[in-house]
């Protein structure tokens, strides 16, 4: 991101929550050349409806020929997309690392550093979970590289809107100091 | 009071409260349910002899009639038999539902007997789709199926229905319009063009100096040819008809310039490329259209209007979008444009324009060099031939290939819905099948396929349909021995070496053939015999007849411009390729 310019979209598609909607969407980008970085999705407050957040990779698509063909589809009820810069992103990951028993300490330490959870121990290994904005995540597994990652499994992002109230509070608190 | 009928019961009587009067289709062991009470049904069912000819009936008919054209179907191979012509509807456009049968709900993903994922193989060639799983089910998923099938864009629809959901009871109901909206919450078609948009068209057009009415299949699709008209005529612009659009606008009309694109009239094609202004009516800039994109039409503003929004800028982006119906937003248009010159705005002059284009006409007309005495015959001169012995409204129907470009460019289309042709997909063997579809859809009106030999081979056999339904159309193949578009690449670009594009001289016997399957046949094998073929098979009116004509193998289709190269390269007859300096 060294323009200051996002790598990714996201895409946050409200769908009828019926068979076979994600397998439209899915095959809509395959279909078009559209590279999806990550996907998650799951019934809303309303139980007839889905919300699927899509990361589609920048390179591959232009955003708009990306939103217009995903409206075609029936099942698409409503699309927003998401500036990584204006929104609150959530990942889930948990992992499964490789260390001998006197080690263990250190990955311990550093789950509990991050904020996150202890799952199992092992004799072995040790698995880990940890929720958080996607580059914290990020920052975490290069770390957990460093002792042999037996596993891991990310969940790929959600996103809601940042609250404007929210911004601007942050950016009178910026002035003040 | 309710009322039990079984799944396959409501399936007919939603089909016959939809306003179906035809189903093109095969039975099969998971469709039988259907099948039964269809024998009490006032729908006219066709018997087809190959699935794939049920698809591009049903296209046909959808083609002349505007209605949407059913087929239906079995499970399994039947089902993907119709991917062709699904794709070939999904591509062009037409309204179309397409009815498959399905194992029982119990054995699905079973791998049973005639089983296949149809819903996912026809995901990408359907506007949409649905697998059936509840008899109860049956009327809304049929009112929502014949909604999306004819509104917005047209398209095809496919319908998948288990056959324990064809036995099963159920309690009969119908859904009332607003119902049937309801229950989409995702589909919500823009018809009324934006007010702001349409006053800027306007003032663009009254600004331009070298304007085109670039029209494609939507002014078809949104039944505009008289708005059009009325529009072409009262800003005195030259109008383009596309392959999908030939008849939208009158061939004798002294604004009409024809075909343009890869195998248009060099007046159309380079009118295009000059222009300062496309107003761009239901047509989707396609590559055979825009040549290289780069190089298209560079100094043009674009005012675009679309159904599908989708369209906006995917290939060019447009100064002016205006999504919406095209019959509705011309109509807007013309009122924006009467106001403003009420109000005192003047149109610019394009009359040296319109001299320009004049003088390209008179210099490029179409151009194939007749044959000499004992010469073979010409495939031209066939077209023109039948075109001139034709009655009036008469409904051509094509394949694809060398033919089919000769056919859009050499007859005249004058009344909209009596060019039928696969323009998007392509598909050989399109043309015997929907001449058919068309047939049936208007009886009145006479109704020749052209085809090529390597075409007629594809899907021939439902001729045989033809003569035992009584559906007599008539079909002229156009018999050069090749796979002449593929034959004409190889000459200009593989330095002539013919890989696998010769048929044989001989092979089939055509007449043998029609008269096997009840038809007339009739040869015609030089320039002398034309006329009185045409003639004898115009009279014809209880068969149909299939006349061969022997023709020149070593015909190329012109003009030409080469997939990928610009328009301002088009490749001229050669007998006007040293006047090409005209076209600058």
């Amino acid at each position: 991101m060294s323009n200051g310019q996002p790598a990714h979209h996201i895409l946050s598609v409200l769908v009828e929550n019926r068979p076979g909607v994600l397998a439209r969407v899915s095959s809509l980008f395959a279909r078009r050349g559209y590279n999806i970085f990550s996907l998650a999705v799951a019934p809303t407050e309303d139980p007839a409806m889905s919300r699927i957040t899509i990361v589609v990779d920048v390179e591959s698509s232009p955003l708009e020929q990306i939103v217009k063909q995903l409206f075609k589809l029936i099942d698409v009820v409503k699309i927003s997309e998401l500036d990584p810069r204006r929104s609150v992103e959530r990942e889930l990951m948990i992992a499964t690392v490789r260390v001998p028993a006197e080690e263990r300490g250190q990955v311990v330490e550093l789950t509990n550093i991050f904020e996150g959870k202890i799952l199992a121990v092992g004799i072995e290994a040790i698995t880990v979970s940890l929720d958080g904005s996607p580059e914290k995540l990020d920052d975490f597994e290069e770390l957990l590289r460093g002792y042999g990652i037996v596993e891991l499994q990310r969940t790929g992002r959600v996103a809601l809107p940042k609250l404007d109230k929210e911004a601007r509070s942050r950016a009178a608190k910026g002035k003040a100091s | 009071m309710t009322e039990k009928l079984t799944g396959a019961q409501a399936l007919i009587r939603a089909l016959e409260l939809e306003g179906v009067d035809t189903i093109f289709g095969l039975p099969g062991g998971c469709i039988l349910p259907a099948y039964d009470p269809l024998l009490d049904s006032p729908i006219r069912h066709i018997l087809v002899r190959h699935e794939q000819g049920a698809g591009h009936m049903a296209e046909g008919y959808a083609h002349v009639t505007g209605r949407p054209g059913v087929a239906m179907v079995t499970s399994g191979p039947a089902a993907t038999n119709m991917v062709t012509p699904l794709c070939d509807a999904y591509m062009d456009s037409i309204p179309m539902v397409c009815i498959t049968g399905q194992v029982s709900t119990t054995a699905i993903g079973t791998d049973a007997f005639q089983e296949c994922d149809t819903v996912g193989i026809t995901r990408s060639v359907t506007k949409h789709n649905e697998l059936i799983m509840t008899a109860d089910d049956i009327p809304l998923m049929v009112r929502q199926a014949f909604h999306i099938a004819t509104t917005g864009r047209p398209g095809p629809v496919l319908l998948d229905l288990p056959k324990d959901v064809l036995q099963n009871q159920m309690t009969w109901h119908w859904p009332t319009d607003s119902d049937v909206e309801d229950s989409l919450p995702g589909y919500r078609p823009t018809t009324k063009g934006h007010p702001r948009m349409i006053k800027e068209a306007a003032r663009l057009i009254l600004e331009s100096k070298q304007p085109v009415l670039y029209v494609g299949g939507g002014v078809l699709k949104a039944r505009a040819a008289d708005a059009l008209r009325e529009l072409a005529e009262m800003i005195d612009a030259p109008v383009v008809t596309t392959l999908m659009a030939r008849g939208a606008f009158p061939d004798d009309h002294p604004l009409c310039l024809g075909m343009p694109g890869m195998h248009g009239n060099a007046t159309a094609i380079t009118a295009m490329q000059k222009s300062d202004l496309l107003i761009t009516l239901g047509a989707r800039f396609d590559d055979r259209i825009t040549g290289r994109v780069a190089t298209f039409a560079p100094d043009a503003k674009i005012i675009h209007v679309d159904i599908d929004p989708a369209e906006q800028g995917k290939v060019r982006r447009p100064d002016v979008p205006i999504v919406g119906d095209c019959r509705l937003v011309i109509e807007e248009i013309i009122k924006a444009l009467r106001d403003m010159l009420a109000g005192g705005e003047k149109q610019a002059d394009i009359s040296a324009w319109k001299s320009r284009v004049s003088g390209w006409r008179e210099q490029f007309p179409l151009h194939y060099s007749p044959s000499e005495p004992g010469d073979a015959l010409k495939p031209q001169y066939c077209l023109e031939k039948l075109r001139d012995a034709s009655p009036e409204g008469t409904i051509l129907c094509s394949g694809v290939g060398q033919h089919q470009m000769w056919s859009s460019q050499y007859w005249k289309f004058n009344e909209p819905y009596t060019w039928v042709n696969s323009g998007g997909l392509g598909t050989m063997g399109f043309s015997v099948p929907a001449a058919i579809g068309a047939k049936v859809g208007r009886p009145d009106r006479t109704v020749w396929a052209v085809d090529g030999d390597g075409c007629f081979q594809m899907t021939a056999q439902e001729l045989v349909t033809a003569s035992v339904e009584r559906i007599p159309i008539k079909v002229a193949v156009l018999n050069n021995s090749y796979l002449g578009m593929v034959r004409q690449w190889q000459e200009m670009f593989y330095e002539e070496r013919y890989s696998e594009v010769y048929l044989s001289p001989e092979l089939p016997d055509f007449v043998k053939w029609a008269e096997a399957m009840g038809c007339v046949g009739i040869r015609v094998e030089s320039p002398e015999e034309v006329e009185a073929a045409i003639e004898k098979a115009n009279s014809i009116d209880d068969r149909s007849v299939v006349v061969e004509f022997r023709v020149d193998a070593g015909e190329k289709v012109f003009p030409m411009v080469p997939a990928g190269q610009s328009n301002d390269d088009v490749i001229l007859h050669p007998a006007q390729s040293t006047k090409r300096e005209f076209l600058r």
